[in-house]
């Protein structure tokens, strides 16, 4: 250490120890719960992990054996079809946001995303069924997959924004410099250049909307059979695990461990794919 | 953020010279319309759901406003066979669990926030950074499940007989385990994320001389962090604990599935209760008169516009401690 030493009070020594303390006795405080959770999960969701689970359709009580593959092919399909309406309008809107980014238009666009993304769930359901469900008398895929594409704009929207503006301005400039359109610049060199970013954000999206119920509930609403068409009720993981869990049949709510578990393995994937490549494509500076 | 490169306003297009042939620049200018156009139009569908949200669950709740009237929101009786609809219930509900959650995951996540940014290494920052976001993707179904059969048997069989020990009017009597209390430990775990991205951002947006004064002046490592991090962040803080708290009055699954959805008005933190977003999730497929369908868009009216509300609230402020530190 320096020469210059400097002896702090004990007192002041002592706060700082226990401000600090503290800090990290919050962070284990935290770590908890959520250790907690996944033992739980994993423990409680293991053993009904099988080869059934994706291939069968659930079972009624008192018959052992089933799987949950209805609500997985839902779920993809809830989010396929989202991504088929939330994924294009999302890009394009943040391509806006990033290249038009100081007029007025693009100020009133990234309050409502904001605004947008953080209404309740529940609250863009009710949405979803007056606009599809009530029209349609039906609950269907399509209102299911319309309210879930409503919840991925506005996080498409914002994370293409950011990856986009890290793009140097440097490459704008240099295709703009040969003569190049702008759009032609903006789609074939920015975009491109900010491509992986743009997937990291898709898949983050798409992770989101598979993890949702409560807009489900009166969209999709559930199914114990395969999805035949999207005009149909349509079981979803989310609903399923949240059906079985209120039941009171133990093997239905063993099953809701096992789909918990199945969905949680899926988020964990899709985080740790973001956060690689990420890491691996940094935006280049110049 | 000296790192997000701003395009200047000289690359809209105008500015720049174009190519010498008129015929170039003509297709150019409708390739250009046409990009221009897409971009803009998907862009202003954002703004165009907000509003056709809004206006959309107003009108789906004008039946109930016109037949209940402000009474809709004083009365406590919820009952769709005679078809009184009042939300207070409800409403006490939400805004209890939320406020037991913010009370919670307010102090842990700013401390948390705190031993990221100030008290650690860069790398171990950026591994806590995505465990953070993890912990935010994870299903809110998963906490519920997690609540029901983890959390509440624990509450019941050792930590309400505790609390029962306390005197005054919030631990009265130990219950199912499904309860108030436990939905608001439950959404703090939830909101835990939020309350820690948002103070990460605010203070990491304080220059690291302004640390540094502070040190140099003298002063211990928490003092430093006391007068330079916290003491200027403080509205970033709160706009951090009002998004939070948006997000607490909005979670549906997890409270549902723990909270009894009972829907009484008790100082009885240990009692179960019902919330706003859960009355909705439980009874919309239910509902078969248009009178009861319409009570419960009241109740997503209602959550929409408090959440509204909260989010530009919180977004003012923690611009407003940008802006300041002028990061």
């Amino acid at each position: 250490m320096s020469a210059f030493q400097y002896k702090v009070e004990p007192r002041r020594a002592r706060m700082d120890k226990l401000m600090r303390g503290l800090c990290w006795g919050a962070v284990c405080l935290a770590i908890l719960p959520l250790l907690s959770l996944l033992y739980m999960v994993i423990s409680k969701g293991w053993h009904r992990l099988d080869l059934d689970f994706f291939i069968h359709l659930p079972r009624p009580v008192g018959i052992a054996g089933g799987g949950l593959a209805n609500a997985v092919v839902g779920s993809i399909e809830l989010v396929g079809l989202a991504s088929l309406f939330g994924m294009p309008i999302g890009i394009a809107a943040g391509i806006y946001l990033a290249e038009f980014n100081s007029t007025r238009f693009a100020k009133s666009v990234r309050f409502s995303a904001d605004v947008l993304s953080g209404v309740p769930s529940i609250v863009t359901g009710i949405f979803a069924y007056q606009l599809v469900v009530a029209p349609l008398h039906g609950f269907s895929a399509l209102a299911g997959g319309f309210a879930l594409g409503l919840m991925m704009i506005p996080l498409i929207a914002r994370i293409t924004e950011e990856v986009v503006r890290l793009v140097p301005i440097g490459l704008r400039e240099a295709a703009l410099a040969l003569g190049i359109p702008r759009w032609k610049t903006i789609v074939p060199v920015v975009v491109r250049t900010a491509a992986s970013g743009i997937a990291t954000g898709l898949l983050l999206a798409a992770t989101r909307a598979a993890s949702e119920t409560a807009p489900l509930l009166f969209t999709a609403f559930n199914n114990q059979f395969w999805p035949s068409s999207p005009m149909q009720p349509t079981a979803s993981l989310t609903v399923q695990i949240f059906t079985y869990a209120i039941s009171p049949y133990d093997e239905w709510q063993d099953m809701a461990w096992t789909g918990a578990l199945v969905l949680l393995l899926m988020v964990l994937a899709a985080s740790l794919a973001s956060r690689l490549t990420m890491s691996r494509n940094r935006p280049m500076q110049l | 953020m000296p790192l997000v490169l701003d395009p200047p306003k000289n690359a809209a297009g105008q500015a720049l010279p174009v190519g010498p042939l008129s015929s170039t620049k003509k297709r150019r200018a409708t390739g250009d319309q046409v990009f221009h156009g897409l971009v803009a139009g998907s862009a202003g569908t954002i703004p165009l759901i907000a509003v056709a949200m809004l206006a959309l669950l107003g009108v789906a709740s004008m039946e109930c406003f016109r037949t209940q009237g402000l009474a809709f929101f004083l009365k406590q009786d919820w009952d769709p066979v005679h078809g009184s609809y009042g939300m207070l219930a409800f409403a006490y509900g939400t805004l209890a669990s939320s406020l037991i959650a913010l009370l919670i995951a307010g102090p842990v996540g700013v401390g948390i926030a705190l031993a990221i940014t100030e008290f650690t290494h860069p790398k171990v920052r950026e591994l806590a950074a995505w465990l953070v976001e993890t912990l935010s993707a994870i299903p809110s179904v998963i906490f519920g499940l997690w609540g029901m059969f983890v959390l509440a048997p624990l509450m019941r069989s050792h930590i309400e007989p505790l609390l029962t020990r306390i005197p005054g009017p919030f631990f009265r009597e130990a219950g199912t385990g499904l309860s108030l209390l436990s939905a608001g430990l439950v959404v703090s775990i939830m909101i835990l994320p939020t309350v820690m991205a948002v103070c990460r951002e605010v203070f990491n947006a304080i220059p690291v001389s302004m640390r540094e004064s502070a040190m140099a002046l003298g002063s211990t490592r928490w003092e430093s962090v006391r007068l330079a991090v916290l003491a200027p962040s403080m509205p970033g803080i709160i706009g951090a604990l009002i998004l939070a708290m948006g997000r607490a009055l909005g979670e549906t699954m997890a409270v549902t599935m723990v909270i009894g959805n009972r829907a009484e008005i008790s100082s009885n933190l240990l009692a179960p209760s019902d919330s706003l977003a859960s009355a909705i999730a439980n009874q919309f497929t239910e509902a078969t008169t248009s009178g009861h369908l319409s009570a419960l868009a009241a109740l997503g009216f209602v959550l929409f516009l408090i959440t509204m509300i909260l989010n530009m609230a919180a977004q003012g402020l923690v611009w407003l401690v940008k802006r300041r530190v002028g990061a």
